[in-house]
């Protein structure tokens, strides 16, 4: 498995070669911020995409075919027409709090985007609580999308944005619950290690066996509800509140809510990963050494963006099919099911470690 | 000519003998149906003319003695000299039993009349309409102002005497709305009293549903107030794409008002303008050949499925379930094409005519409509296994907006709606027309009167209008398909009304002649606006996303609505 610490240190080495060590960490942060705003870029133009052709393909319909081969520029040139859209300003809304509100949710998207474990050794954020450090940024989103509502002076914005704070704080919970019960298995906090662990023992997934598989399906559902998106795209139901919280918001500051969605959907996928599907870590059957060694050429991000995907597809599968909840539907399916199933879920995984009983 | 059958028409001698007629007896050649003379003008309509002063008491006892509990159509009419008029068509759901009274208003000033909203609850909406159109104040209304015109309108537009572009010039000023209302008190000598109210309390959050809004299906707008996200309170403004429909054709020859009723409720084309063709023919006593109705018949029935189709299409896509939405897209553009292939038109149709249809079914139709049969009976359950089965929806149906039997006789839902609720209201089985005497269907009904049923009620019918359009396409007989009809058609004087099954209820046209080339009253009962009327009282205490729900399974459409 190719390790990217040798290029991160060869770089490293380089670069104190030609400049002091501050300076020379300063140029790598301003490289790595740099990669990660361009792939972040990348992957939602790569998902939009992605999300037109699929929810195509399961109404019996083509897509996007105009733009290119298959469409395939359809989505550059919506970005370009986004991007020379004028931004209006809205009377009477406050203006301070509107126009900061999508670079808040932006932030906090791109700084959650950052803890991902794109390979061995290609981590960019990675310390010990990582899992901690993931959910508290990632927390930041909904103040922008609160922000968002308030500012816009709009009912339908207050409504959607009233909403989306109640969901995702509550589905939160359920996020938290099950990280735990996952970090229960690994005694580790760092992502870094996570994934090492998996890549040693095999994946989370089948090492905790059904209190992990339980915690896998319901990580796809309070995912999906933390995304804001369908069957709990309530906060911008198109068909009754028009477009939620960003109804008030026109080129690219409607453009970052628009990319923070799907980003967010990736994360969502890349946590899902991580935590469950073993990150970077190739598949791997004892026994089966010549089978693991060819598993083990491929590289890791190929491994993680492979598995990432295959969840995104999962999500947006269950977007495409499912017709949206009622706000006290998901409330109650939070509170009254899912929380209380994750706190014994927890539990239970507590105890199979406890006794042994994982592999 | 009906004495040209050829044996294959398989018309019962009585209606009665229909019900017991297996499904498959039409594919035998039978006896031809017995040569009907030209009727003479028919007219079921006879108006009764009660009082001013007693007229009040006299609407008190068919409410309350006879039972008359379904104000079916309430018409405002300008008869000039003879002052102005309101018609009631009323009837009995107990006994089957109609009756239709007027009452005359004296002058032109101040014309009243005593409301009867407290009797029907529909008549809130209707009088409204009468008084926004006509000016007739409606005494100890609730709720009196305008509702399709602008709140600052001068004049009353459907007068004969109205000069509405006079009064009226192109406003720059944005439409005002009222936050009061009226109610009118006719004091003993004579003069009325104006009492003002407020539409919504000072603390009311009132958000504003539409009118561009993507679930209010049209130019529809709701002032809803909410406590939290709880309705407490539904104010529909309506009137946004009102055309004045039935004004305009005040100017027309008949020929030329059939023009308009594709443009009412567009889902269901094929039956407003059959129900004006079938009045105009009753009325000058033309008799249709069998070919006529039983072609007339089937594009009825399909023009249901398509209707049926897109309710379940929209329903699906209001509550976020798109792909559900494609599913009945797909299904509905196989109808859209045999329409085309025969009418030209896909979704305005102009096949109708007086005395017949505008052109013979396309070789083909038989064909594709026979292709069609097993290709929708294999397809609905699509329906079922992505949307109507699926745990979500039914959670956000079952017990949603539910509405009993009374509220929606009282509010004159007819239809789906209506039906869902048990009420058995079918047109089709209520005044048998066309060739649904010689067909065997069963009009599906429920009980429990909430979205689930609604949404039940509609796919059940299209199954049923799949019976029926496999009994009949198999036994089109020859005939004309058209009869022919003198240059200019006239219509001897009197009042007209006939009804049809439409696509969401009862349609119905009233139409006043005074024997002259085109109408002197045309009125078209809107099977849309009950089901808006009863928003408010479907609504209440439901939640904001309930509003779609109910609002996509009483299934309106606006132009219908919005004449």
């Amino acid at each position: 498995m190719f390790d990217f610490q040798i290029v991160s240190t060869w770089l490293h080495g380089v670069l104190t070669g030609v400049m002091p060590e501050w300076a020379a960490i300063l140029t790598e942060s301003v490289l790595v911020a740099l990669l990660i705003i361009t792939l972040y870029a990348v992957f939602a133009i790569v998902l939009i995409y992605m999300e037109r052709k699929i929810c195509a393909f399961f109404q019996c319909r083509l897509g996007p075919m105009r733009v290119g081969k298959w469409g395939l520029l359809q989505v550059f040139s919506d970005v370009f027409k986004m991007l020379t859209k004028e931004i209006i300003e809205m009377r009477q809304s406050d203006r301070l709090l509107h126009n900061m509100a999508p670079f808040l949710v932006v932030a906090a998207s791109m700084t959650t985007f950052a803890c991902l474990p794109w390979n061995m050794g290609g981590h960019i954020i990675d310390f010990n609580v990582g899992v901690f450090f993931f959910l508290a940024i990632g927390s930041i989103g909904v103040v922008g999308i609160l922000l968002a509502g308030w500012s816009s002076n709009n009912k339908y914005s207050l409504i959607g944005a009233m909403r989306s704070g109640a969901q995702i704080i509550s589905y939160e919970l359920s996020i938290g619950m099950v990280m735990l019960t996952m970090i229960c298995l690994t005694g580790t906090m760092s992502f870094s290690e996570i994934c090492q662990q998996q890549a040693d023992y095999g994946w989370n997934i089948l090492r905790g066996h059904v209190p992990a598989v339980l915690a896998f399906i319901i990580y796809l559902i309070a995912g999906n509800a933390e995304c804001n998106r369908g069957p709990f795209d309530l906060p911008e139901s198109e068909s009754e509140l028009t477009a939620g919280y960003h109804t008030e918001y026109s080129g690219m500051h409607f453009g970052y809510y628009y990319l923070a969605e799907y980003l967010n959907l990736f994360i969502c996928a890349g946590m899902a990963t991580t935590i469950f599907l073993g990150g970077w870590a190739p598949i791997y059957f004892p026994g089966l050494e010549g089978f693991n060694d060819v598993m083990a050429m491929i590289p890791g991000c190929v491994w993680f963006l492979g598995k990432t995907f295959f969840v995104v597809f999962l999500l947006m599968w269950e977007r495409w099919t499912f017709p949206r909840l009622r706000i006290d539907q998901i409330l109650s399916l939070e509170w009254k099911y899912l929380l209380p199933f994750t706190m014994v879920l927890l539990v239970v995984m507590a105890l199979c470690v406890s006794l042994g009983l994982t592999f | 000519m009906s004495e040209e059958l050829k044996p294959q028409a398989a018309a019962p001698a009585t209606p009665q003998a229909a019900p017991q007629a297996p499904a498959a007896a039409p594919k035998k050649p039978a006896a031809p149906a017995a040569a009907a003379p030209a009727a003479p003008a028919e007219n079921d309509c006879h108006v009764r003319t009660i009082e001013r002063a007693a007229f009040r008491k006299e609407m008190e006892r068919l409410h309350k003695e006879e039972k008359m509990d379904f104000l079916e159509c309430l018409t405002g009419i300008d008869r000039e000299e003879d002052g102005l008029a309101v018609i009631y068509h009323l009837e009995s759901t107990a006994t089957g039993k109609r009756t239709c009274v007027q009452v005359v208003c004296e002058g032109r000033e101040t014309p009243n009349v005593p409301t009867v909203s407290d009797l029907w609850d529909i008549a809130n909406i209707y009088e409204r309409e009468v008084y926004d159109f006509y000016g007739i104040i409606f005494t100890g209304h609730p709720d009196m102002r305008r509702i399709y015109m602008r709140e600052d309108w001068v004049g009353y537009p459907f007068r004969k005497d109205d000069e509405t572009e006079k009064n009226n010039p192109l406003r720059m000023t944005n439409e005002p709305l009222a936050d009061t209302t009226d109610t009118y008190t006719l004091t003993p000598d004579g003069t009325l009293t104006k009492e003002q109210r407020n539409i919504f309390g000072e603390e009311d959050y009132v958000v504003n549903i539409g009118p561009q809004h993507p679930s209010t299906h049209g130019v529809l707008h709701f002032r809803v107030c909410l406590q939290g996200e709880v309705i407490k309170k539904i104010d529909p403004i309506l009137g946004y794409i009102h055309r004045g429909v039935e004004k305009i054709s005040e100017q027309m020859t008949y020929p030329q008002t059939l023009a308009l009723t594709d443009r009412l409720d567009y889902l269901g084309a094929m039956q407003n303008r059959h129900a004006l063709c079938m009045c105009i023919e009753k009325a000058m006593g033309v008799e249709v050949s069998d070919r006529v109705k039983v072609i007339r018949t089937i594009m009825d029935e399909l023009q249901r499925i398509d209707s049926h189709i897109l309710f379940f299409s929209c329903l699906a896509q209001d509550l976020g379930a798109t792909t559900a939405f494609l599913y009945g897209f797909r299904d509905r553009e196989k109808i859209l094409d045999i329409f085309e292939e025969t009418c030209g038109g896909r979704l305005i149709l102009n096949y109708n005519t007086i005395g017949g249809v505008m052109a013979d079914i396309h070789p083909n139709f038989q064909k594709r409509v026979k292709e069609f049969i097993p290709y929708m009976r294999k397809n609905i359950n699509e329906y079922f296994d992505i949307f109507i089965n699926n745990v979500i929806f039914q959670h956000r149906a079952k017990g949603i907006g539910t509405l009993t039997k009374e509220q929606c006789i009282a509010f004159g839902c007819t239809g789906g709606t209506g039906r869902a609720a048990g009420w058995h209201n079918d047109v089709r089985k209520r005044m048998p027309y066309a060739a649904y005497d010689r067909v065997q269907f069963n009009e599906v009904t429920r009980t429990e009167g909430d979205s689930y049923a609604r949404v039940l009620v509609r796919m059940d019918e299209i199954l049923e209008s799949l019976n029926i359009i496999e009994q009949l396409i198999d036994n089109i007989p020859e005939g004309n398909y058209r009869e022919k009809m003198k240059p200019i058609i006239k219509v001897p004087a009197g009042t007209y009304y006939t009804a049809v099954e439409g696509s969401r209820g009862e349609f119905g046209v009233l139409l006043e002649s005074k024997g002259d080339k085109s109408p002197y009253r045309l009125h078209y009962r809107s099977t849309g606006l009950p089901l808006v009327a009863v928003m408010d009282t479907a609504c209440k205490d439901h939640l904001l996303a309930d509003l779609i729900t109910i609002g996509g399974t009483v299934d309106y459409v606006v132009p219908d609505i919005d004449r």
